[in-house]
């Protein structure tokens, strides 16, 4: 690495391997983030051109640059149209995210401390049957027909519930891969000290949890957040619009006006977007370790 | 044993209870309701019915082909295309950081954003990419439109969506990886690409198979990606399980879009657990 630079100025003692190493080298990086840029860069770039055209300009579907500058317009079109629809699917997605991931911490942590530390036949099949869910499809229709018995079919209770039915599995692997960490020592000493099974987990434990804590609100909340397939199924009915609903639908309403249907995919990819310029090391290795440990 | 009374399955119970109620109870009754004509709120028992025409119906049956199509071909090339870019960002690149930070953006898009971008960009005359083979001269196909390529076409976005995650997978697979045996082979006399298959590669077979068994388990029940950028058309030429099971739902078939729910579960089933036996084995040859 820092042999490039000796590029710049030539050295005698650098060795022609080395000059020809470095040269390689170079054009591999070039290569390397052209490439990266075309296939990788170039559809957001159209995404965001896109977004701030006229609706004329937006029709050619090109990756020039925007004759008039509409982006402004655009957004608060989306935002106003069908009476106000993005800001209330802005709004529920964000309780659903928010109330799914609160519980998840709580119920997943407890259930991963319970499933690590408890040495037992029941408590290996139990967590067998929660990774399990890691690779079964969910049953649609059965799900919605123990909604309706439920009476929460269509509620923000039904699919915050479905939610953390289906993201669990994940949850309880980030959270046991991590207390596994942490030595049974500290809960002997509780133990002995006087505490309890609830006051152990509570006071000790739980706290000591804050790295994954964090893992897994990023992660659910960009699964969550994204997710289309189960508030399609769970969730329908017109009032009850989240992000992706929303998103889906106006591709049918704007199939003439790309640069709206283009602002509500910018709109919409902002939040991962500040996500992940202030998490990426978390996300990634949450999502490497999650993903070898399973 | 005594300590077991400590971690009591009080603390177990909330996630039991709404993983058993929400996940676990409508899998095992799917099983029932497969075989009955079902209108949630009443069932007729039709024994194999709802199967047999999943398995008769072209429009039904189209669907294990593609799903299968679509789960190996994107597990195939996420592994390939991943390995290639895994060692290139393991290497001693001076981008790497701004390379994997672009190439795994995309896994936190939404997939419908992601499949109405690409379906615009794969517009047969004026999207991008056939602009962009005019340009070497290339007459680019009609990537949605033909009945023949769709399935592949949307497999290839899902490629371009998941690849990040693969290859992070990969990466952190590799680094893991001692430092020592690389300066051993080179001892020995070896080069850049006995490295590659003498030790990268097998020693990086545990990330490998965690790709494969990723991306087989979430391209077998793929379903948002077709659903916005072809909705399994044209006709049903790229519906996949997942939204047979979809349309059938909306149809009111309510037993029959279950009966796809069990096939779809057998499917996993055959294909995952089996799999995930034979790479775990082969794990512990090496």
């Amino acid at each position: 690495m820092s042999q490039a630079n000796n590029m710049t100025q030539p050295v005698k003692s650098v060795s022609k391997e080395k000059q020809k190493k470095n040269a390689v080298m170079i054009i591999v990086e070039t290569f390397a983030v052209l490439l990266c840029a075309v296939f990788f860069l170039v559809p957001f770039y159209f995404i965001i051109v896109n977004s701030m055209k006229t609706s004329a300009d937006a029709a050619k579907l090109s990756i020039a640059w925007p004759t008039e500058f509409r982006i402004w317009d655009n957004l608060v079109e989306v935002i106003r149209a069908r009476d106000y629809m993005v800001l209330t699917a802005f709004f529920n997605s964000t309780v659903i995210t928010v109330v799914s991931i609160i519980l998840l911490i709580i119920v997943g942590s407890m259930a991963a401390f319970v499933l690590h530390r408890r040495v037992s036949k029941l408590s290996r099949s139990l967590s067998g049957l929660f990774l399990a869910g890691l690779m079964i499809p969910p049953a649609v229709v059965p799900t919605i027909w123990v909604l309706e018995q439920l009476n929460i079919f269509k509620t923000f209770t039904g699919i915050i519930l479905v939610e953390v039915a289906i993201q669990i599995p994940f949850t309880i692997l980030l959270y046991t891969g991590f207390i596994a960490a942490i030595p049974k020592e500290i809960d002997e000493a509780a133990i002995i000290d006087g505490c309890g099974g609830g006051k152990l987990f509570f006071r000790i434990i739980f706290p000591m949890l804050k790295p994954v804590h964090s893992t897994v609100i990023i992660l659910n909340a960009v699964t969550i957040f994204n997710d289309f397939v189960h508030p399609l199924y769970f969730f329908p009915g017109s009032e009850n619009a989240t992000v992706q609903l929303t998103l889906y639908n106006f591709m049918s309403m704007y199939n003439t006006d790309w640069n709206l249907l283009f602002a509500n995919v910018l709109l919409i990819t902002i939040p991962p977007f500040i996500l992940f310029l202030f998490f990426s090391e978390k996300i990634v290795s949450g999502m490497a370790a999650g993903a070898v440990k399973g | 044993m005594k300590s077991n009374k400590v971690y009591s399955y009080w603390l177990l119970l909330p996630a039991l209870l709404i993983y058993g109620l929400l996940f676990l109870y409508p899998t095992i009754v799917s099983f029932f309701f497969g075989f009955t004509r079902w209108t949630l709120t009443d069932w007729d028992w039709i024994g194999l019915e709802n199967f047999r025409m999943f398995f008769q119906e072209p429009s039904l049956m189209i669907g294990f082909k593609n799903t299968f199509i679509f789960a190996f071909l994107t597990a195939g090339l996420k592994v390939v295309i991943g390995v290639f870019l895994a060692v290139i960002l393991t290497s001693k690149l001076r981008t790497k950081r701004f390379v994997r930070s672009t190439i795994f953006f995309p896994v936190l898009v939404s997939t419908i954003a992601v499949g109405i971008t690409f379906s615009v960009l794969m517009h047969p005359s004026e999207g991008l990419i056939n602009l962009a083979l005019d340009l070497f001269g290339i007459d680019g196909p009609d990537w949605l439109g033909n009945p023949d390529l769709a399935i592949y076409s949307v497999a290839l976005v899902d490629v371009w969506k998941g690849l990040g995650i693969a290859t992070v997978i990969l990466i952190a697979g590799m680094m893991s990886i001692p430092r020592d045996y690389y300066e051993a082979i080179q001892i020995d006399g070896g080069n850049k690409w006995d490295a590659f298959r003498f030790i990268t590669l097998p020693l990086s077979r545990p990330a490998i198979n965690t790709v494969i068994l990723l991306a087989l388990i979430g391209g077998l029940r793929t379903f948002d990606l077709v659903w916005t950028m072809t909705g399994g058309g044209p006709g049903f030429s790229s519906d996949l399980i997942a939204s047979i099971i979809y349309k059938q739902y909306q149809a009111g078939f309510y037993g029959l879009s279950t009966a796809g729910n069990v096939l779809l579960f057998l499917m996993v089933a055959i294909v995952v657990f089996p799999l995930f036996k034979f790479l775990n084995r082969k794990e512990v040859d090496l």
